[in-house]
């Protein structure tokens, strides 16, 4: 029987396997953050251990570095957790991309761009959102910092195989429809759970057709379903995508590696144990309403009634979604008003993102009231943005041109909404006071974002 | 890591389902460097409502946490499981956890117990009829035990085994370093490598 492309990647990567006991897998590039390394380094040299591949090791600083400016970190503890990975990374010998480096950057977002992430490849960090690398056809996951231990002082994890499952996106997405839509619409079918132990490919015709950035969008929140990690078979979009960077196979090697590239899309007579299928042409632009991504419905539609779950977890959900969210049952999700725009992220903070959102803004104006922060997802995309002018346009039409980091998804940083504050945001995550303590968040897509800053409620590009 | 055996104590009923890490503990004490000192955290911004049920006292003191499903789901936060480690809890049963959360306390020694949500729903009544009504844990049995009724659940013989003896993950892979230098000679050179300076 043929094998997925998983299970390609996993065979290729197991150190040791002994019956009964979990695979012990080598991992070939390790991505660290400040936020959960220290205890990890402390762990080494408790120990008296040291990191064993370096060079397959990778740090930046990004969930708690200011947007607004290169320098000053003004809160002593967020500056403590920096200052404490800058000394890490000196004594263990880790490359490190800091705060004002040309390279720095949200960790997701600078390994692709570096062409460190490369399909066939094992890739983990101590981030959820490392799911975003399955994008180039490797098994990327989000590990906790006992196992970033593990990788430093290893280069290894035992794991246990999860189970193979194909999202299977049927058709082609419409006009005006993105992948953050589309995922989004993927979540609300299949329930926040509905991945859970499983590595899942994304296949089909709508996949095939996303830019290399749109993939990233879709593996990026294979966790918000649950998922254990999410992938797209590479193909020439991969390749040319790769080619030419920084850390990407040169000459002979990169023929070697493409030739192997080829090599891993699931066989034809392969088996995945879960199969799921969505019609790309059915999605529309989708927003969220509650407090877990899979709280969410097109833009055209309404705040659902609790009522209309069946599931009681599913209403009682709902119930609590709409008290803390401050909504009401049946109200136009077009008329709800928000108080900030956020874009950016590791699931929207690239240049395509970035450009996507200019065409909509481009000669308008953010309306009377609404904050909008463009935060580009890296100091290179910032750099290539403003190539372009894409500063000017965000900057004539009244939003914010900031630094690169993770800003305003997280509630780490200075960018935070204050309590009762409602935004639409390109990033991840709309759980309780994930952007501030009492915020309330509204997932979307790039363009959704910029529509909506326009007009001052949820608005697609086409409404105004 | 400290062993899990066998663990009895009062239980918290959490009836709340999806509840991701950072309800857990939010991202803004991620800040610390230390691998102690979550309790102040855990479940920050729910401790500021006076009906929620860490803050009931006829719970205080429990170390089983019965939350509903999809516990621990989102960020990959460690600091969850030190949190609530930190504040006394032993177990957490819950009819489905998130992936990165169990593997977390597995690591830990915080055990993740999953039982169906019948017998979720079963010890929740339990522990709200009787607050000192015991709980107990059996890693050694692989099974949960209360008000003379027991539940059977499954973890892995390798995890059981490695909680039992409280062994340390790093050092059991150190025991295969020559396994590992091995596949490391046989990695194709157009691998990626990032300098080193």
């Amino acid at each position: 029987m043929g094998r997925t492309l998983a299970e390609k990647i996993w065979d290729a990567h197991v150190v040791r396997s002994a019956e009964g006991e979990p695979d012990l897998l080598y991992i070939d590039l390790h991505l660290v953050h400040e936020v959960t390394s220290p205890q990890a380094f402390d762990g080494l040299r408790a120990a008296g251990r040291k990191v064993r591949r370096p060079d397959l090791t990778l740090a930046t600083e990004d969930h708690n570095t200011p947007t607004d400016n290169l320098v000053t970190i003004a809160d002593p503890v967020s500056r403590t957790q920096l200052e404490t990975l800058r000394r890490n990374a000196v004594e263990f010998g880790v490359p490190l991309h800091s705060l004002g480096a040309a390279e720095q950057g949200i960790v997701h977002v600078i390994g692709p761009q570096l062409g460190a992430t490369q399909p066939g490849m094992t890739i983990v960090c101590g981030d959820s959102h490392t799911s975003t690398h399955g994008a180039f056809g490797s098994i990327a996951f989000g590990i906790g910092t006992s196992e970033v231990e593990h990788v430093l002082a290893t280069q290894t994890l035992p794991q246990t195989k999860p189970r193979t499952m194909a999202v299977t996106v049927t058709g082609a997405l419409r006009p005006g429809v993105t992948a953050k839509d589309l995922i989004l619409a993927l979540i609300t079918q299949v329930g926040t759970g509905g991945g859970q132990g499983h590595i899942v490919e994304y296949r089909g015709e709508a996949i095939r057709d996303l830019s290399m950035e749109g993939r990233m969008t879709i593996c990026n929140m294979s966790i918000e379903w649950g998922a254990r990690a999410g992938m797209v078979a590479p193909d020439e979009t991969t390749f040319a995508y790769l080619k030419g960077r920084p850390n990407a196979p040169a000459g002979a090697d990169w023929d070697a590696a493409v030739e192997y590239w080829r090599g891993l899309a699931t066989d034809e007579d392969a088996v995945f144990d879960t199969e799921v299928t969505i019609d790309a042409g059915a999605v529309e632009p989708f927003v969220t309403w509650g407090t877990n991504p899979g709280q969410g419905a097109p833009l055209s539609g309404t705040v659902p009634v609790p009522e209309s779950f069946a599931d009681e977890a599913a209403r009682t959900a709902a119930e609590r979604a709409l008290s803390y969210m401050d909504l009401t049952a049946g109200t136009k999700l077009r008329d709800v008003e928000v108080d900030v725009v956020f874009l950016g992220s590791c699931t929207n903070g690239r240049l395509e993102d970035l450009r996507a959102a200019a065409e909509v803004i481009s000669g308008r104006r953010v309306a009377e009231g609404v904050r909008m922060l463009v935060v580009p997802g890296s100091a290179k995309v910032r750099a290539a943005a403003e190539a372009e002018g894409l500063h000017e346009v965000f900057t004539a039409a009244g939003a914010e041109w900031r630094f690169a980091g993770c800003s305003m998804c997280l509630g780490m940083n200075p960018d935070v909404l204050t309590p009762g504050q409602r935004s639409a945001s390109t990033s991840n995550r709309n759980f309780e006071g994930r952007q501030g303590r009492g915020g309330r968040t509204h997932l979307v897509s790039p363009a959704v974002a910029a529509a909506t800053a326009v007009a001052g409620h949820l608005a697609a590009p086409a409404d105004l | 890591m400290k062993k899990f055996t066998v663990h009895t104590g009062t239980g918290v009923p959490l009836r709340r389902s999806n509840v991701d890490t950072d309800q857990i503990i939010p991202a803004v004490y991620l800040k610390r460097v230390t691998r102690t000192g979550f309790a102040d955290g855990l479940f920050s911004a729910w401790r500021n409502d006076p009906e929620f049920v860490l803050n009931n006292p006829a719970f205080a003191g429990g170390t089983v946490l019965v939350a509903g499903t999809d516990f621990g789901t989102g960020s990959s936060r460690e600091h969850a499981v030190w949190a609530l480690q930190d504040h006394g809890f032993a177990a957490v049963i819950a009819p489905r956890f998130g992936d990165i959360f169990r593997g977390n306390s597995l690591k830990g020694g915080l055990l993740p117990v999953q039982l169906p949500i019948d017998a979720v729903e079963t010890l929740w009544k339990l522990i709200e009829h009787d607050p000192t009504t015991q709980i107990t844990v059996d890693l050694v049995e692989r099974e949960v035990r209360a008000d003379g009724r027991s539940w059977s659940f499954e973890l892995d013989d390798f995890t059981r085994w490695r909680l039992l003896e409280g062994l340390d993950d790093i050092g059991l892979t150190l025991r295969h370093e020559a396994d590992i230098a091995a596949y490391e000679s046989s990695r194709p050179s157009f691998k990626p490598s990032i300098a080193t300076t």
